[in-house]
């Protein structure tokens, strides 16, 4: 009998946890107040998570420009259709590589961080001070960093397509020869605004929420031990990266 | 004869099945310096929890100014809080704040001063602990007992009635425990407040407190002035206050009684 509750209460562990999840959602976005202190503390966020992450997403997104733009080619070749690299590497990042690849770096890179981060104020004692000062540490600690990763990721998806395109221009017009006025003209006529582009920006603002949301529910639930740090950071890449690939399905099927 | 302002009747307290408090009952009167005392985890720091509302007991009621603290709603408890200033055992300074900042935190959240108010206030509370001049340090750059005098004037800017040291002298050298004893007393004479301290330093706690309560095996054991309890004839009491290793005070760790446990199945 015994063994069976304990089964029971692992397979509805993760539906608790969703909600609870939820209700740190809801409880940061009603803790949302329009003052100076949250747009300042947004920016320092934005900032520290967003723009120290723009180095690795430029290089990343440089060479799987690079790479995308190889394997077209080598496969457009076979058919004598070479020239319709950019419409092929442009689909590809805009609408599926773009966002979902820099929401993956992004959490390697900026959700380990502030899962560690919120997971070590909390070892430390400082989210308890926050409480005993009667500040509420969810409305000053993880409600910026959270609008700050909403905010950021569709940035660095930008700054992540313009470089993949660079990376592109790069391998087909300098190594491989194409014409510049082909690959250009090919990517502009091609590719749609409203179908393309702004499906992929729809994409990195869900990603981009999911990604935070799991970064700092992670760290303020973090055991206040070094081992719960670290297991929150853990923790925070599997399930963020997970859930990105399977949001992504959902929000395909609805945009395709 | 003074008033008193914290009011703990009754109270148990259990996490799990594990009991920490049973039936325990103090008066804390307005203006007073009062230490907690006891062997290490016999529910010091779960007293101080429970006054400020972090935990809520089984049974029992604390009444703070009057009021109860584990009827009230979120919002009333964080009204509560900015009567109580409370230091932690390590300070738990903000670390990406700087010293100035990590002071400055309360009047910002609770205030309406201008900046100008706000550094005056700052820089007096610096002079008051004896730290003027390392307003633009971090914390990191802080010794044990600065960062313990930062934390106790974080803890009194808002100017609180009621001020919650959780072994405010452990792991500090005599002279920082000197300084941080001396300025204990200062700030709550100088202020008005009442300091509730939880330590298991006994010598130390003889120099400062005008009231002891002593805690041991989950009860309240003994309480009354310093001088008093020195003299207490109640065995358990003679073994804590003097320190002998044998009495009625265990050192060894008691596992709860639970059939789970003794159960292989």
């Amino acid at each position: 009998m015994n063994g069976h509750w304990t089964q029971k209460s692992k397979l509805l562990a993760p539906i608790a946890e969703t909600g609870h999840c939820g209700i740190f959602l809801i409880r940061m976005l009603g803790s949302i107040r329009l003052e100076r202190g949250l747009l300042i503390s947004t920016l320092q966020q934005t900032y520290l998570i967003g723009a120290r992450s723009l180095v690795i997403i430029m290089i990343c997104g440089f060479f799987v420009g690079m790479v995308l733009s190889l394997q077209s080619i080598n496969a457009l070749q076979q058919f004598g259709a070479s020239d319709q690299v950019s419409l092929l590497v442009g689909k590809s990042l805009f609408r599926e590589l773009g966002p979902v690849l820099t929401a993956l770096l992004f959490a390697g890179r900026a959700g380990t961080s502030v899962a560690a981060e919120i997971g070590l104020m909390k070892a430390t004692s400082q989210i308890e001070a926050m409480q005993l000062m009667a500040i509420d540490p969810v409305q000053r600690i993880a409600l910026p960093r959270f609008l700050a990763g909403l905010l950021s990721l569709p940035l660095l998806t930008a700054m992540f397509n313009a470089f993949a395109i660079l990376g592109a221009v790069v391998f087909s017009i300098g190594v491989m020869g194409l014409d510049p006025g082909i690959f250009w003209s090919k990517l502009q006529s091609g590719i749609y605004f409203s179908k393309d582009f702004m499906g992929g920006v729809w994409k990195s603002v869900v990603f981009g929420g999911l990604v935070s949301l799991i970064a700092v529910y992670f760290g303020y639930y973090a055991k206040p031990t070094g081992e719960g740090v670290g297991t929150a950071t853990t923790r925070t890449v599997v399930m963020s990266s997970v859930l990105v690939l399977i949001f992504d399905f959902i929000m395909t099927s609805f945009l395709i | 004869m003074k008033e008193t302002i914290i009011h703990i009747k009754n109270v148990s307290f259990q996490r799990d099945d594990k009991v920490i408090l049973d039936d325990v009952s103090m008066d804390i009167k307005r203006g007073s310096i009062v230490a907690i005392m006891g062997p290490s985890g016999v529910g010091k720091t779960t007293i101080l929890r429970l006054i400020s509302g972090q935990l809520h007991p089984s049974s029992g009621s604390i009444e703070v100014n009057g009021e109860e603290i584990s009827a009230m709603s979120h919002r009333q408890l964080y009204e509560c809080r900015k009567d109580i200033g409370v230091l932690l055992q390590n300070g738990a300074l903000f670390t990406d704040l700087t010293v100035f900042e990590n002071i400055a935190t309360p009047l910002r959240e609770h205030t309406s001063l201008s900046e100008n108010e706000i550094r005056e206030r700052v820089l007096a509370q610096l002079e008051s602990v004896g730290l003027l001049g390392t307003e633009e340090l971090m914390p990191d750059s802080l010794s044990g007992g600065m960062a313990r005098r930062v934390a106790l004037a974080r803890a009194v800017i808002l100017n609180p009635k009621i001020v919650l040291f959780d072994e405010p002298m452990t792991g500090l050298d005599p002279i920082a425990m000197s300084t941080v004893r001396r300025l204990i007393r200062k700030t709550n004479d100088e202020l008005g407040l009442t300091s509730v301290i939880v330590t298991h330093n006994v010598d130390q706690m003889n120099k400062l407190v005008d009231y002891c309560f002593v805690l041991a095996a989950e009860k309240l054991i003994a309480e009354g002035s310093p001088q008093e309890l020195m003299h207490n004839n109640d065995p358990a009491v003679d073994q804590f206050m003097n320190g002998h290793v044998d009495g009625p005070i265990s050192f060894r760790y008691k596992p709860i009684n639970n059939s789970t446990t003794t159960n292989p199945s």
